[in-house]
């Protein structure tokens, strides 16, 4: 297997505030070129923390990063200056979830991105204001020229989203990182979103971690997909293997919480509980309080994770074992 | 829980099984935009116009559609948050607020609502027992009983009291809050439920409780909801009719296997082919729908939706559809020349449905 593009050894943070929230505790996670991974789990299972780490967005005061982060090669944690504002933007860039704040209101959008372009590059402002054109209409906004000069404030969610994107696009990055892009937005502009970045990243071969709560947005873009739960990753494997045979509990009761058109007028079977808080995690297991199979041994020791090929589990009684079928 | 105690009882059934609890017609509200100081002609958001439906009792209602079509205005228009430009209610037989029908206050006692952001809409400086305790209280309940009530509902919801009444909306979780939500609009035995987007700021895991949670206290206490949503997954499970909304306007309307297995307006076939697919191996390849709603302001002439719409014809811009009955189904109503033969769009029903 050649080098992955991205690589988080044994990745911690944790905020150290009035009190200490371990947000993510030893992550492991490795992605290849072109390959798209989705990072599936509830609010604070860790999924934005870990995308805010890989660009290193995090005050470095509070915060302490512990293990190794590798992307494209270069060691993340020890990035410092100029390095690190080419590394951002050039090697790794976001979408935001809310194209309304992440965007600055003063600035047109053109004006937005051709600054990106001429930040990372040394073109003028004719040949970046000609790239930052060809990138809107690459996402696919309608009368791209017009749009150009527009405001924010004056497009639509959807279309803001899409200049999110060129944005992000604009330095040709390596990776990028998408930070729940569709949930803010309707059901048909969702799907717009969902396919336009399924095609962008087929034409530029990109790599994308995109980050969602909902399953069926996963299952839309992500070749890969990655279960957190209390920043841990509980499971991973194929999209197809998540959805059909799920192996730990946890993944298993999401996907019975979703309501589909089988269980129209019966109970919902829904996971008991809510999540741990961070600041004081159980000993062993986090989900061990709201899961039907705990035993003691999960009360009292963390279940490592395992990894059989492209499949991985952190689980002492999975519902499926991992060796069976791989 | 029975409320008789207090000065005036919770208004009973009047109207029989078959009178539907909420009858709702030709509601309007149209919100006036600040213009330029020179203009001469004053611009309107056209939020709901013309809205007319029934909920039977005991059953759900969902609306859905997309954001800015209207439903959230259609809620508070109904709970009279604000006031409607036109159109009237008939609450169990009872005309809203008209002479010889039922008064405002108490139609207020049979109606709560259940808003989408549980934090903005607790009061911060309460604890939650107070706050479910503080409406029957501002209705003569007195507070000792009040709170005993408080106390019931908090457990009812699957909070136990001793250890939660006396906490701070800030002490608890989403989901936690809104299941108090839920108990403050119970306080009032209520007969209409309005669910504004209650499940949509909840985790998967949450939101699968809270929709149990619903289900039972409908079954429970004979419940009508309103259930508003833009998630059709939610709405699917939940309610038994289903009412589509785009632009101000029902464009479809009727029994949830109709809308979900035959939908006729092509905007409802539209959304429901937007939601992303949980097959890995069959992805979504087109998406049904370009471009995002049209501005309320200026609604396009005709069918509104006539600019989006695969079918569109001539007719559908120089005339507007009306929402009627298809044929042999006349609970399933569509808004859409293609469901009617007198409309003179060529590839219209001729005759009724095979």
């Amino acid at each position: 297997m050649t080098t992955p593009l991205v690589s988080l050894q044994d990745l911690s943070v944790q905020f150290c505030g009035s009190r200490t929230a371990s947000a993510l505790n030893e992550v492991n996670i490795e992605l290849g070129a072109g390959e798209v991974l989705g990072l599936l789990g509830e609010s604070g299972s860790g999924k934005s923390v870990t995308l805010r780490t890989l660009l290193r967005l995090h005050p470095e005061r509070t915060t302490k990063i512990q293990g190794k982060m590798l992307v494209d090669g270069q060691d993340v944690l020890a990035l410092k200056g100029r390095a690190l504002d080419l590394y951002r933007g050039g090697t790794v860039s976001m979408v935001f979830q809310e194209p309304g704040l992440a965007f600055d209101p003063v600035y047109t959008i053109g004006q937005q991105v051709t600054e990106a372009i001429r930040a990372h590059a040394a073109v003028d402002e004719q040949a970046a204001r000609a790239q930052a054109l060809q990138m809107l209409e690459r996402v696919q906004i309608p009368q791209a020229k017009r749009r150009f000069d527009a405001y924010p404030h004056e497009l639509s969610g959807g279309m803001r989203q899409r200049a999110m994107i060129a944005l992000a696009l604009a330095c040709q990055p390596k990776l990028l990182l998408a930070d729940e892009p569709t949930t803010a937005l309707d059901a048909t502009v969702q799907i717009q979103i969902l396919l336009l970045l399924r095609q962008l990243q087929r034409e530029t071969g990109m790599s994308v971690i995109f980050v969602t709560h909902d399953i069926a947005a996963a299952v839309e873009v992500a070749d890969r997909i990655a279960v957190m739960y209390a920043g841990r990753i509980v499971e991973q494997g194929p999209v197809s293997q998540i959805v059909r045979a799920p192996r730990h509990p946890y993944t298993a009761g999401l996907l019975a919480a979703t309501v589909g058109t089988e269980n129209r007028g019966q109970p919902l079977l829904a996971v008991p509980g809510a999540p741990p808080n961070l600041a004081a995690l159980p000993p062993g297991c986090s989900f061990a309080p709201r899961c039907v199979h705990a035993s003691e041994q999960c009360r009292c020791e963390v279940p490592p994770l395992q990894s059989v090929g492209t499949q991985a589990l952190a689980c002492w009684h999975p519902l499926m074992p991992l060796a069976e079928a791989a | 829980m029975n409320t008789t105690s207090y000065s005036q009882a919770p208004v009973q059934d009047r109207g029989g099984p078959a009178q539907p609890l909420l009858v709702v017609r030709n509601l309007k509200k149209y919100f006036a935009v600040r213009g330029q100081p020179l203009e001469k002609s004053k611009k309107f958001v056209h939020a709901v116009d013309g809205v007319s439906f029934s909920v039977p009792k005991g059953k759900t209602l969902g609306i859905v559609g997309e954001s800015g079509c209207g439903k959230s205005t259609t809620a508070r228009l109904i709970a009279r948050l604000m006031a409607a430009d036109s159109g009237n209610m008939v609450f169990d037989g009872e005309g809203v607020d008209e002479f010889g029908g039922i008064r405002l206050k108490e139609f207020r006692r049979s109606l709560q609502m259940v808003f989408q952001d549980s934090f903005a809409s607790l009061n911060p400086r309460l604890t939650i027992a107070e706050t479910i305790a503080y409406g029957p209280r501002v209705h003569g309940m007195p507070a000792a009983e009040a709170m005993r009530q408080a106390h019931a509902l908090l457990a009812r919801v699957g909070l136990e009291p001793a250890q939660f009444a006396s906490r701070y909306p800030h002490e608890l979780s989403g989901g936690q809050r809104q299941r108090v939500n839920i108990a403050r609009a119970l306080a009032f035995d209520p007969r209409l439920v309005i669910l504004d987007e209650a499940v949509a700021a909840l985790d998967k895991s949450v939101q699968a409780q809270v929709l149990n949670l619903l289900q039972e206290l409908k079954a429970e206490r004979q419940l009508t909801y309103l259930f508003i949503s833009h998630d059709l997954h939610v709405v699917h499970y939940i309610s038994d009719y289903v009412m589509v909304m785009y632009l101000g306007q029902v464009v479809e309307t009727g029994p949830v296997e109709r809308i979900y297995g035959q939908a006729a307006h092509p905007y409802t076939r539209a959304l429901l082919s937007a939601v992303p697919s949980m097959d890995p191996d069959n992805r979504t390849q087109a998406s049904p729908l370009a471009g995002d709603p049209p501005n309320p302001i200026n609604p396009p002439s005709g069918c509104r939706f006539h600019d989006r719409c695969p079918h569109a014809h001539p007719v559908c811009a120089a005339k507007a559809p009306l929402l009627i009955g298809l044929p042999g189904e006349p609970a399933h109503q569509a808004a859409c020349h293609l469901n009617d033969p007198t409309s003179g769009h060529p590839a219209a029903l001729t005759e009724v449905q095979p």
